[in-house]
């Protein structure tokens, strides 16, 4: 999933300032899980913000509406009658909902209210890891199901480095090295000798170096 | 003897002799006076010089530059080229550079991650690793070609380094690791610092065991501690190093005044001891911010004076 964090309440709400009438838009899905940008996360902000706009003397309008998604257009659309009610949208979805709020409502300000981070997992409740960076190219066959690319620091495809201690990252002792991991696990799988598999060198044009990219299904396409 | 460069780096170590070689870091500001000095304490006891490429992540003249000064001045460098700074565009465009200064040698490195350095907030780029620089400098040289398939007007002439940390972990890989480097075309090899000489040993017998000496020159790689306080730091503060309780203990045992005399007489110990070693082809000397200490190191060391090929 999309992993977000909460944005600090100050940059909110210096964000949110200007605007009278105020939408906060939930997400039920990854900032949900990750207990970002879901329902109750929604409740709370809105909370927060009526409580310090309160104290400011400043009248304020704040709703909340928590969609299923913000990336589709089908669950967007369920706005599209009480928008004009608002001067501005904060949006608790990742970045992609924010973006696709804002395509959608182009005359209406959507701000983001958390910061997205990346494609992760729940490694246990209020702890979560990276495991992905969406290159494009997937190599987890060859590396024991370890992505060096997202989990080194240095993403390199033919390490470790020589900065490897004690099976951590030069970087920190409390990050695991992605190389170490890759080889303890080819050792288990009885698959060592993969290790020595030179890595030719990556095309990156399926990663963010290609520009914006895009996945083109015809065969499912109405 | 077959050399495939004009390297004098290369010569030495294809004639049999010991590789003696150091290195410079280059200044943090564009005054090449200190540089030039550090260069001229070390020229006749050294085949040649490294000159490091934004090492520890901190903001340097570039080594490229660096090294084009030594080679004015009659030195021939060691082209250090991390890949955590740029990209494969540039990487190439920096040898081409290099080659037109006919630059002879290249260690190519991943590098220190920006975190240590000042950038730390910065970008890294690793669009190649170290092993994936060594096959493209060998593409360039061998094949005349850039990595897209263009031919080279005046192939880079390079002899292809690359460094060997045998003390990171995991060490049961540090010899398959050497093997990759070697599959990847890699010609000679500096190690990190050495202090834990079994290990090193170990490692170079599992090397030999496999072939590996006879394919890559290894170039054992030392550095004088100043102090006791320096071995600690070394040993609890830089990743990937091994510096044993004994080596500590050792400095740590003879008062202040007398350790750096310790220091060095410890690294010419090493020196003499892994020169016996069968694989070992020469010696890196990082003596870091010491340059004056090389001409004595290298003398009691025996290595002196050097080859003329």
């Amino acid at each position: 999933m999309i992993v977000a964090d909460k944005k600090p309440i100050e940059e909110i709400i210096e964000a949110v300032r200007p605007y009278g009438r105020l939408l906060i838009l939930g997400c039920n899905e990854c900032v949900t899980v990750c207990e970002a940008g879901g329902k109750k996360e929604v409740g709370v902000l809105a909370s927060a913000l009526r409580m310090y706009f309160l104290n400011q003397g400043q009248e304020k309008r704040i709703d909340e509406v928590t969609l299923e998604r913000q990336c589709d257009h089908e669950y967007l659309e369920e706005i599209r009658d009480r928008i004009d009610n608002y001067d501005a949208v904060l949006s608790l979805a990742c970045g992609v909902g924010v973006q696709f709020t804002a395509e959608k409502y182009l005359s209406k300000p959507v701000l983001p209210g958390v910061n997205t981070c990346f494609l992760g997992v729940t490694e246990k409740r209020g702890l979560w890891t990276e495991r992905c960076q969406a290159c494009g190219q997937c190599i987890l066959a060859y590396t024991a199901g370890i992505c060096p690319v997202s989990r080194c620091a240095k993403r390199l495809l033919n390490g470790p480095c020589g900065g490897s201690t004690k099976g951590k990252c030069e970087i920190s002792k409390d990050v695991d090295c992605a190389w170490q991991l890759i080889v303890d696990r080819l050792k288990a799988l009885g698959r060592l000798e993969d290790y020595e598999k030179l890595f030719s060198i990556k095309d990156w044009s399926t990663d963010r170096a290609g520009g914006p990219r895009k996945v083109v299904r015809e065969d499912v396409q109405i | 003897m077959t050399t495939k460069t004009p390297s004098k780096l290369e010569k030495i170590l294809a004639s049999g002799q010991l590789a003696v070689t150091s290195e410079v870091g280059p200044p943090r500001g564009s005054n090449p006076k200190h540089l030039e000095e550090k260069a001229n304490i070390i020229r006749n006891h050294v085949d040649a010089v490294n000159i490091t490429d934004n090492q520890t992540s901190v903001t340097r003249l570039c080594s490229l530059a660096a090294c084009i000064r030594l080679k004015l001045m009659g030195l021939e460098p060691v082209l250090q080229m991390v890949t955590r700074d740029r990209n494969r565009i540039a990487l190439q465009s920096d040898i081409l550079g290099a080659a037109s200064f006919d630059i002879h040698n290249i260690l190519c490195l991943s590098g220190d991650h920006q975190s240590f350095g000042d950038c730390a907030t910065g970008q890294n780029v690793h669009d190649l690793d170290s092993m994936q620089l060594i096959q493209t400098v060998r593409r360039m040289r061998d094949e005349g070609k850039f990595l897209g398939g263009a031919d080279i007007d005046r192939p880079p002439r390079m002899f292809v380094g690359a460094a060997a940390n045998p003390f990171a972990d995991p060490f049961e890989i540090r010899v398959m690791r050497l093997a990759k480097k070697v599959a990847a075309g890699v010609e000679f090899i500096q190690t990190q610092c050495i202090y834990n000489l079994d290990k090193f040993e170990l490692w170079v017998k599992m090397a030999r065991d496999r072939g590996l000496t006879e394919q890559v020159h290894i170039m054992a790689g030392v550095t004088p501690l100043k102090s006791a306080g320096m071995a600690r730091y070394m040993k609890n503060r830089v990743p990937g190093m091994d510096v044993p309780d004994e080596v500590v203990k050792r400095i740590a045992g003879v008062p202040k005044e007398k350790q750096p005399e310790e220091g060095i007489a410890i690294c010419v110990e090493t020196i003499e001891r892994l020169k016996t070693v069968p694989g070992v082809h020469g010696f890196h000397i990082m003596a870091i911010e010491w340059e004056e200490k090389v001409p004595e190191i290298v003398e009691r060391a025996g290595l002196y004076p050097r080859p003329q090929v």
